[in-house]
């Protein structure tokens, strides 16, 4: 069944996001940093009267951060807090049909623990992630 | 008491509103559980506003429905029409009284008796309402839904940082003094409005509070107790829906205390209790949490009963739950359908038990924690999140960063440019001196990994977290500002250093810090403290506040003497002093009497010199002047060997040696040649005493014996058995002692019996 998915460039790959987990797409302002806390906890950001946690994507899954202040973000809910995860570029939302992740792939790292299937747009597979399992703190609860 | 009232009328009227459809169907069907659940928890509820609110009558009427809809419920009374008929007209009549009282006429209660009477079994009387329907009255409140609140704080928070950014932009150009005024007035109406907004949902707990001195004077009076109650920190801010949702825990915990918990005054007297019960109710904020408690010196909870009673309702065996844990035995008190006395007074409801109250409070996010103290009393205390709370708040900076701290939390602040504060190493961690007390320090800068600024000064705010107190390191102290703070996610707050976050006018988001939280960071223990600080009440009870003599000695050193041993300050000449038998002696008076001094004098000079005496014996004490009367802190460092000096006290920042009065009689007193060595008597002794102990307590000069000779009195007794009288000095086998109370000394412990000995021998 075809479901809208947002995809977009995290860590120079592309990704697809079901459209149901993303609240908004915004440019983050200035953001308070929170010492001690994990490290791809990027910091915190107002956004109109609300507070969001923002979460450098990269970092989360386990790649090195480039560094470089990526301000777009996509805003996802998880247990009643807003998060803010930090996306290189947004390419387009598009209806596609999930498949399942099968075949052997061996994804490294943290991708595994997002993947949670296979879009196809012109040919090319594209991974969907679940950004519930990016957010620090419910990582280890979408297990 | 006329809010109250207000919102008891509104609730009434609200409820008779909801429940007339529920009363026709319940007319029609009366076996519905469900109509006549809702019906029984309104005469309910109103029973128990009328409890605290003072209306007899409607309590009357209310009480005698709930009896009978109890029976209902409980399957021992059929509803039979005349039943049905007879509850109905309570309950309008109900609805006739509260609206009378809102408008404030009186009803004559003629039909009163008549429409209880026709509950009764077998009365097939149907009672006619006899009211004509009292005026209503314009209502002044309007009841508003929390979520319509909180849409229009968020929007009210939108409006603040619009009006921000709008000013912003305005200071970057050529602006119209017009517009200037226009904003100015904007920012003035926008301030009162979020203001007012926030009012809308915060109230002081006091809110809760007023009601009980009044409840639980009347609670008590019918039962024939007598309480006092206390509260404290009433004007602690709780979100409006929070209160709302603690009422009924509360009162219904508070009339728990007076009705199980508090004693009767008999039961009181004999158990060597005051008449008076005494209930303490408060509420305070701690950390991210504000915890409301109320404790009771009643009889506590009964673990055995319960555990019987449960048992005897099941489903758990008697053994199942005895073999429980002692913090799951207590938490059976929240176990449905328990009421911990056999009968229902009018006091305590009817299957509304412990467990509504817990449920209740964790619906809003909280906890209710018990600490029962069996026949001593009861403590419960219900922690809520801050979540939503405004608080007040200090916001610090570090490095270019900004924190809120929650102003309660803060003592005070002090900068080191003054001198009111000290740093000095300790071992590996600093401390820091602020008058005389010694506190740990905590940097902020260090704690966070946040680089500090370079600046002149250094700010300190010290920081109570209940068990002890610290000093925080900032580089800025910024503003005091009310803030509304939210709880931050699961990633901010397992750090364990924030209590929230927060959206200041500024726009950028603020962390709020944890005190508590910093305090275990930096591995601060205030546990040594505690029981140092149990130790320093009972001496102060002793001796609050000694007063001493402060001296300048000849060495140049400032010293300190208790002024109880001072007889007085002389001149003398210095040619009175000789070196004799092997030791600097003074003539006065015709008596010859040690001198101590340290360091030199001038033998051409008067001297300067404190008599001191303890009764009999008299030194005196060379120094170079007196310099003030002054009373001496609780704290002392002693030294580490005893000798002249006792220990060192902290008098206006400055180290004072105190001198050891007991030591200085000691060791100067013998040559006055009566005194006789101390008799200590050992008893109980299975010969180890006798060959152990003995030679060790004569060679420190005491007479030993393990009978007393006719008219013998001894200075001391020494005892192995660990339950001799308190007078004695006791011994024990093992190491450790065995509490806090314990004061026996530990038999292979040379020092610590010598000294015991010693002061028991001083003490006489």
């Amino acid at each position: 069944m075809a479901h809208l998915y947002l995809i977009a460039q995290v860590a120079g790959r592309t990704v697809a996001i079901d459209s149901d987990q993303v609240e908004s797409v915004v440019d983050i302002g200035e953001v308070t940093a929170i010492p001690r806390a994990a490290e791809h906890v990027r910091g915190l950001a107002a956004l109109r009267s609300r507070v969001v946690t923002v979460v450098d994507t990269q970092s989360a899954l386990g790649l090195e951060t480039s560094g470089q202040n990526a301000h777009r973000a996509v805003i996802t809910q998880v247990d009643g807090h807003h998060y803010a995860l930090l996306v290189d570029a947004l390419d387009d939302v598009a209806p596609f049909e999930l498949l399942p992740l099968n075949g052997g792939f061996a994804l490294d790292s943290a991708w595994r623990f997002a993947g949670r299937g296979i879009v196809e747009r012109d040919g090319e597979p594209i991974l969907a992630i679940d950004l519930a399992s990016l957010v620090p703190g419910h990582a280890v609860a979408a297990e | 008491m006329d809010d109250l009232l207000q919102e008891f009328i509104a609730e009434t009227r609200e409820t008779l509103e909801a429940l007339s459809g529920e009363i026709v169907a319940w007319e029609s069907s009366p076996d519905d559980k469900g109509r006549l659940d809702a019906i029984f928890r309104f005469v309910h509820t109103v029973k128990g506003s009328c409890g605290f609110l003072d209306l007899p009558r409607l309590g009357r009427l209310s009480h005698a429905a709930e009896d009978v809809l109890a029976q209902v419920r409980a399957g021992d009374r059929v509803p039979d029409r005349g039943l049905v008929n007879a509850v109905l007209a309570i309950v309008d009549r109900i609805g006739e009284l509260a609206e009378a009282i809102d408008a404030g006429e009186s009803l004559d209660d003629s039909g009163e008796d008549l429409l209880i009477a026709a509950l009764a079994e077998g009365s097939d009387e149907i009672a006619q309402p006899t009211g004509n329907g009292a005026q209503r009255a314009p209502a002044r409140s309007v009841r508003l839904s929390v979520e319509l609140l909180d849409r229009m704080m968020s929007g009210m928070s939108d409006m603040v940082l619009a009006r921000n950014e709008l000013a912003r932009r305005l200071r970057h150009g050529e602006v119209d003094p017009t517009v200037e005024a226009a904003l100015e007035r904007l920012s003035l109406t926008v301030g009162e409005m979020r203001d007012t907004v926030t009012r809308t949902r915060m109230q002081k707990i006091d809110a809760l509070f007023t009601a009980l001195p009044r409840m639980v004077r009347d609670t008590a009076a019918g039962l024939g107790k007598s309480v006092t109650l206390h509260m404290e920190g009433s004007d602690v801010e709780l979100d409006r829906e929070m209160i709302e949702v603690m009422r009924d825990p509360l009162v219904h915990i508070v009339r728990n205390s007076i009705d199980h918990g508090i004693e009767a005054p008999g039961d009181r007297r004999q158990g060597g209790k005051r008449e008076n019960g005494r209930l303490v109710v408060s509420a305070r904020q701690s950390g991210n949490q504000i915890i409301i408690e109320i404790a009771d010196d009643g009889r506590g909870i009964d673990i055995e009963k319960l555990i019987t009673k449960l048992a005897a309702i099941g489903p758990r065996s008697e053994r199942e739950l005895r073999a429980l844990s002692d913090k799951a035995k207590l938490d059976l008190v929240f176990e449905p359908g328990l009421s911990a006395k056999d009968t229902v007074s009018e006091i305590s409801g009817r299957g509304v038990g412990m467990d509504v109250v817990r449920s209740a409070i964790e619906q809003i996010g909280g906890r209710v924690e018990l600490d029962n103290a069996p026949g001593k009393g009861l403590r419960i205390a219900i922690h809520v999140p801050l979540t939503l709370s405004i608080i007040s708040a200090i916001v610090v900076g570090i490095g270019n960063q900004r924190f809120a701290v929650p102003r309660q939390a803060i003592e005070e602040i002090v900068t080191d440019r003054g001198e009111a504060i000290r740093i000095d190493m300790i071992g590996g961690s600093s401390v820091a001196t602020v008058r005389d007390r010694r506190i740990p320090l905590v940097d902020l800068g260090e704690l966070l990994g946040i680089e500090r600024v370079q600046s002149e000064t250094e700010m300190f705010a010290i920081v109570s977290v209940g068990e002890g107190s610290y000093a925080l390191r900032v580089d800025t102290v910024l503003d005091n500002e009310e803030l509304v703070i939210k709880p931050a996610s699961p990633a901010v707050m397992s750090t364990g250093l924030y209590a929230g976050q927060t959206l200041p006018d500024s726009g950028l988001p603020m962390l709020l810090l944890d005190c508590a939280g910093m305090a275990s960071a930096a591995r601060l223990d205030f546990t040594r403290n505690g029981a140092h600080a149990y130790g320093e009440e009972d001496m102060v009870a002793e001796a609050p506040g000694m007063p001493a003599l402060l001296f300048l000695d000849l060495d140049g050193v400032r010293r300190a003497v208790p002024l109880g041993i001072v007889d007085r300050v002389e001149q003398v000449d210095s040619d009175l002093v000789r070196m004799s038998a092997g030791q600097l002696r003074i003539a006065m008076d015709g008596r010859i009497m040690p001198l101590i001094v340290q360091g030199e004098f001038d033998p051409h000079r008067k001297l300067s010199m404190l008599r001191l005496k303890d009764g009999e014996t008299e030194v005196a004490y060379a120094i170079q002047e007196a310099l003030d009367i002054v009373v001496l802190p609780e704290e002392m460092a002693p030294a580490k060997a005893p000798g002249l000096v006792a220990g060192v006290v902290l008098l206006d920042g400055e180290q004072v040696e105190l001198l050891d009065a007991y030591w200085l009689f000691g060791e100067y007193s013998g040559d006055e040649g009566e005194q006789v060595a101390p008799l200590c008597l050992l008893s109980g002794d299975d010969g180890w005493m006798m060959s152990f102990v003995k030679p060790l307590l004569e060679s420190a000069g005491y007479r030993v014996t393990t009978e007393l000779a006719p008219g013998e009195a001894a200075s001391v007794t020494l005892s192995a058995d660990e339950r001799a009288p308190a007078g004695a000095v006791r011994l024990r086998r093992r190491k450790a002692g065995s509490g806090k109370s314990d004061d026996s000394i530990y038999r292979y412990d040379r020092e610590g019996l010598l000294s015991a000995l010693e002061a028991k021998v001083g003490a006489r």
